[in-house]
């Protein structure tokens, strides 16, 4: 076995808390070595570019690695027997909750998926797992969090659960098994859960966590980047309501079903479309209205549909599109109407 | 000659893994053949719940991400 790298950690845990008091302090001296103040249109723009991207980063490194230690205990195999024969109820709690932890990659949802099935976890259950694991994730969290504080943040994580339990529950109660397809239907509850796997040791589980963040961190930087500078940009020059007469909260009310439409098509992860729901709010979109936007980008999917539609028919597509859609859009005119 | 199996329906990972097994067994020279299993019901017949796996002479040895260098170099 390997040692455990408790020094490493040590120092890397030291070195981020230095690193994140420092944030203002960094920016401010950026702006003042450019030899600009923030009274101006551009000083204001860049101290925002030079303060939030070193803050988004390093919240974002800290949680990814935080999440890559934690799935090496919940390993999708785990969930799986965890959840196995629960009932519709406590099983769409449970198996919500689990989504957020558990690894998940939109790739391996039909695979997933079938895995569950398999193993008697019931369908409204599964359905629980498979709208909240994408949704509520580590990265969308973390960016919520950075933007918009833990407020929003937490907002996001009670309502999308609570979707993802109402969604699996209605389904489960609809018992729309028949429109499995039917190879799909012969495996369900073929296959014990038993969970055996080899316990990985600490340096394993810490080298998981670094793993994750070289992955995620790797993958989304160049997306933050970009969406944080358009927000600059617009932080200094477009008008602060620009967008508060169509997304604001005295929109006409067909302006949240329209943003959820408008997030069918579109397919992108919580990092890609973060930095744009920052640029919408500050420029005067209701919070709830841009947030049910972003649930829809993320959770409805027509790829992944397309996908699902090799193990659902049509009518179990439809009605779980359906339900999320409603749910959404519930979210959204609570959030609209409590802040 | 081992018979390595690649499961996944095609995403990034998956043509990771196989491009970095390839590369592994080129290097050591390992005598390998080489395949990729993209059919649902068939992956789905292996036990395997997130994709990538992979399956070495029958035998599912890794699933869920691409595997680590060292742990392919193991494998040959």
């Amino acid at each position: 076995m390997r040692r455990t790298p408790w020094g490493w950690l040590a120092l890397g845990l030291a070195a981020w808390i230095v690193a994140y008091a420092s944030l203002v302090p960094f920016a401010d001296a950026v702006i003042a070595a450019l030899g600009l103040t923030r009274l101006t249109a551009l000083g204001e723009a860049l101290h925002f570019f030079f303060y939030d991207t070193p803050k988004v980063l390093l919240l974002l490194t800290g949680i990814v690695f935080v999440m890559g230690v934690i799935h090496t205990f919940v390993v999708p195999e785990r969930t799986r027997a965890l959840l196995s024969g629960k009932r519709l109820g406590i099983g769409n709690v449970m198996a919500a909750s689990l989504g957020i932890v558990t690894p998940f990659c939109s790739c391996s949802a039909v695979p997933l998926f079938i895995g569950f099935l398999s193993a008697g976890v019931p369908l409204g259950v599964t359905f629980s797992f498979l709208i909240s694991a994408p949704m509520v994730n580590e990265v969308a969290l973390a960016l919520l969090f950075a933007l918009f504080g833990w407020k929003v943040a937490a907002l996001y994580l009670g309502l999308g659960l609570t979707v993802a339990i109402v969604a699996g529950l209605v389904i489960g109660k609809l018992g729309m098994e028949r429109y499995l397809e039917d190879w799909v239907r012969a495996m369900q509850a073929t296959q014990s859960a038993t969970f055996d796997a080899e316990k990985p040791g600490w340096a394993e589980r810490i080298g998981a966590g670094v793993v994750h963040v070289k992955d995620i961190v790797g993958k989304v930087w160049p997306y933050i980047l970009a969406g944080i500078a358009v927000g600059a940009g617009i932080h200094g020059y477009v008008p602060q309501d620009f967008l508060a007469s169509i997304m604001g909260r005295d929109a006409p009310w067909w302006s949240l079903p329209a943003a959820v439409l408008l997030g069918v098509p579109m397919y992108t992860n919580a990092a890609g479309i973060i930095p744009v729901v920052e640029a919408l709010i500050g420029k005067g979109a209701a919070l709830g209205t841009v947030l049910a936007f972003m649930m829809s980008v993320i959770a409805l999917s027509l790829p992944e549909m397309i996908i699902l539609r090799k193990v659902l028919k049509l009518p179990l597509i439809i009605a779980f599109a359906g339900i999320v859609a409603l749910g959404i859009l519930v979210v959204g005119y609570v959030f609209n109407a409590v802040l | 000659m081992k018979n390595i199996k690649v499961l996944g329906t095609g995403c990034a990972n998956c043509q990771n893994t196989l491009k970095l097994i390839e590369e592994v067994a080129r290097t050591k020279g390992a005598a390998i053949q080489l395949e990729k299993i993209e059919d649902l019901q068939q992956i789905i017949g292996y036990g395997v719940m997130s994709t990538p796996g992979v399956i070495i002479d029958g035998k599912l040895v890794h699933a869920g991400g691409v595997p680590a260098r060292a742990k392919v170099e193991g494998w040959l």
